[in-house]
């Protein structure tokens, strides 16, 4: 644990991620307001003792509306890596170990998906399965599966010819038992370290589409949500588009922090392969 | 030699195949292993020397059976391990183990010692964990570590240490044969002896018989009960270590016997230090293969390539010089 702690990038971006998952966590049983619920009498104050950072065009309570928008956020964030992490780490494992044709196929198909600009066709797939933060979710996921078969394929096919797990088989381990007692735990930080980096991504891409509205749907508060809403008052209230904006920026750079740092101690050798 | 023999290799031979892929054909062919027999008795230790990419790395893993081979026959106790089903590989795999070059790259820096050195008794027998633990217990004292160093991280050991485990782990299921790749190539000179020492300590006290691969013949003279020297794929001579090291009678054995370093001041000799490289195992030149590099080279070595024969009891070479055939040929 020191080992992290030494490390300046680990520190920052865990402090930075920690103050996003537990403004996330206290939003669930206490924020300030309710987040919800509209008060035309205080629309658009500015900030103030009683709401510190102002409220918008309804009076909700901007403050309250950060805390719950980092929920979806963070919920956007763990289930797209989840969706990626889950099918890419199996479509890697299988091209590093059949290769030939499966590996033909599975990384040509990557390449494609690569090849398309993944917010325009995130866009695309909302608009067509219609706006939903669940829609908005499996677009962004998908997205992340080649990411991770990539790597995950590059660091199980070096692995695949290191001495281990020739010793394996040479001793009557199953290639079935090989890949989860060998390869899988010698994946797992790699894996650990573009999970974080892609958390941060998402978090990015959460807030795009909720901002073009084909992410988060109101009322539920969403960071990328509060600035599309934000922009007709921006003269007058210009708070209401600083503070979910500062959010987006604060919680993207603590977990790309996070993720440098842990490269930086886990794993000094890894280029970064995106 | 009768029953006495434990392995049996015939006319074994593979082949990689060179670039190509997805839907391309290969561009070439590389026989790493061209044509290689001989045999294994029960108990005996048999070096197999060659310089890097001489393909003696290849033959280590075929017989094993952890590659196919492109052709020929490999038997092991009788029983020819390429048409085995799997159920009986899985018994042979407790007979035949294997040691590495490198401890750094063939111990899994994730497992503990005690899942490491059991891996191969755990995949091949029935016995419970607290079993294992004290079978692996014996085998680290046996190899000179601790019972207490089960509990322990490969990083936490030297690279003496890390070779031990690695013994270790092909000694728990008291195989009758180990390929020993380069066992000691990669450690101190130091640590070199004591690994050696150990291997022969150990041979002894269990009836091990070795394949001992490596490209330094100081430390297979002093293993081996017979030596095999391979040139690009073939073995080009086979002989008892004492007679090897006496009476070599293929010309590059006698290069090689000439380019060991000898520990005395006053002693000169002249080597006969080999000319050129090893050729591209891609484009190996026709006849013998090392004919561009024999100092005795004559005709017929260019055109035919020699095969293994029995020149004296139990020494083979395969080389036109021995042959009977071969003096008829016209010398340049």
């Amino acid at each position: 644990m020191k080992r992290f702690f030494s490390n300046l990038n680990f520190t920052v971006g865990f402090t930075m991620s920690l103050v996003v998952v537990l403004a996330a966590v206290l939003s669930l049983v206490w924020t300030p307001f309710d987040a919800d619920k509209m008060n035309a009498k205080n629309r658009l104050q500015g900030p103030s003792w009683t709401h510190p950072l102002g409220t918008d065009q309804y009076g909700r309570d901007t403050l309250s509306r950060v805390m719950t928008g980092a929920v979806s956020s963070i919920i956007v964030g763990l289930v797209t890596v989840a969706i990626g992490l889950s099918l890419g780490v199996l479509l890697g494992l299988a091209s590093a170990y059949f290769g030939k044709f499966v590996d033909e196929v599975i990384m040509r198909i990557s390449d494609l998906l690569f090849g398309f600009p993944a917010v325009l066709t995130a866009i695309l797939i909302t608009s067509i399965l219609g706006p939903s933060m669940i829609n908005a979710m499996l677009a962004i996921g998908i997205f992340y599966i080649p990411v991770f078969a990539r790597l995950t394929r590059a660091v199980a096919m070096t692995l695949w010819e290191r001495e281990f797990i020739t010793a394996a088989r040479a001793g009557g381990v199953g290639e079935w038992t090989i890949t989860w007692r060998h390869v899988l735990p010698n994946i797992l930080s790699p894996l650990l370290i573009q999970g974080t980096v892609q958390f941060a991504v998402a978090i990015l891409a959460e807030a795009s589409l909720s901002y073009l509205g084909l992410g988060t749907q109101p009322p539920t508060a969403s960071w990328g949500r509060m600035l599309n809403e934000a922009q007709t008052f921006m003269s007058r209230a210009p708070w209401m588009a600083i503070f979910p904006g500062l959010a987006i920026a604060w919680a993207v750079l603590g977990f790309n922090l996070l993720g440098d740092g842990l490269r930086d101690t886990l794993d000094p050798k890894m280029v970064r392969m995106r | 030699m009768g029953d006495r023999t434990l392995l049996q290799v015939t006319g074994l031979v593979k082949s990689f195949p060179l670039g190509g892929g997805f839907l391309k054909k290969p561009s070439g062919w590389v026989r790493a292993v061209d044509g290689v027999s001989f045999t294994v008795a029960r108990g005996e230790s048999f070096g197999l020397v060659g310089e890097s990419g001489c393909g003696k790395t290849t033959l280590g893993r075929l017989i094993l059976r952890l590659m196919e081979p492109t052709s020929g026959r490999v038997t092991f106790d009788g029983k020819d391990i390429f048409a085995m089903p799997r159920t009986e590989l899985l018994q042979l795999r407790r007979r035949m183990q294997i040691i590495f070059q490198d401890p750094y790259s063939s111990l899994d820096p994730r497992m503990k010692v005690e899942a490491i050195v059991t891996e191969p008794l755990r995949a091949t027998s029935n016995r419970t964990r607290s079993q294992r633990r004290r079978v692996a217990a014996e085998i680290l004292e046996k190899v000179g570590l601790r019972a207490g160093d089960l509990d322990k991280y490969p990083h936490e050991f030297s690279g003496g240490q890390r070779q031990r485990i690695g013994v270790a782990r092909a000694l728990c299921v008291r195989p009758d044969l180990i390929v020993a790749d380069e066992p000691v190539s990669a450690l101190d000179v130091s640590i070199q002896a004591q690994v050696i020492n150990l291997l022969g300590d150990l041979q002894e006290e269990m009836e091990l018989a070795y394949v001992f691969i490596s490209h330094d013949l100081s430390v297979v003279e002093h293993v081996c009960d017979r030596i095999a020297v391979m040139y690009l794929g073939s073995i080009m001579e086979l002989a008892p270590t004492v007679e090897f090291i006496r009476q070599p009678r293929h010309p590059y054995t006698e290069a090689l016997l000439k380019a060991v370093p000898f520990p005395d001041p006053h002693r000169r000799s002249e080597p006969v230090l080999l000319e050129g490289d090893v050729p591209s195992p891609v484009d190996p030149p026709t006849g013998c293969p090392f004919h561009p590099r024999c100092a005795y080279c004559f005709d017929r070595c260019r055109r035919e390539k020699p095969s293994s024969e029995e020149i004296e009891p139990d020494h083979w070479t395969a080389c036109w010089l021995n042959s009977g055939r071969g003096l008829e040929g016209e010398q340049t």
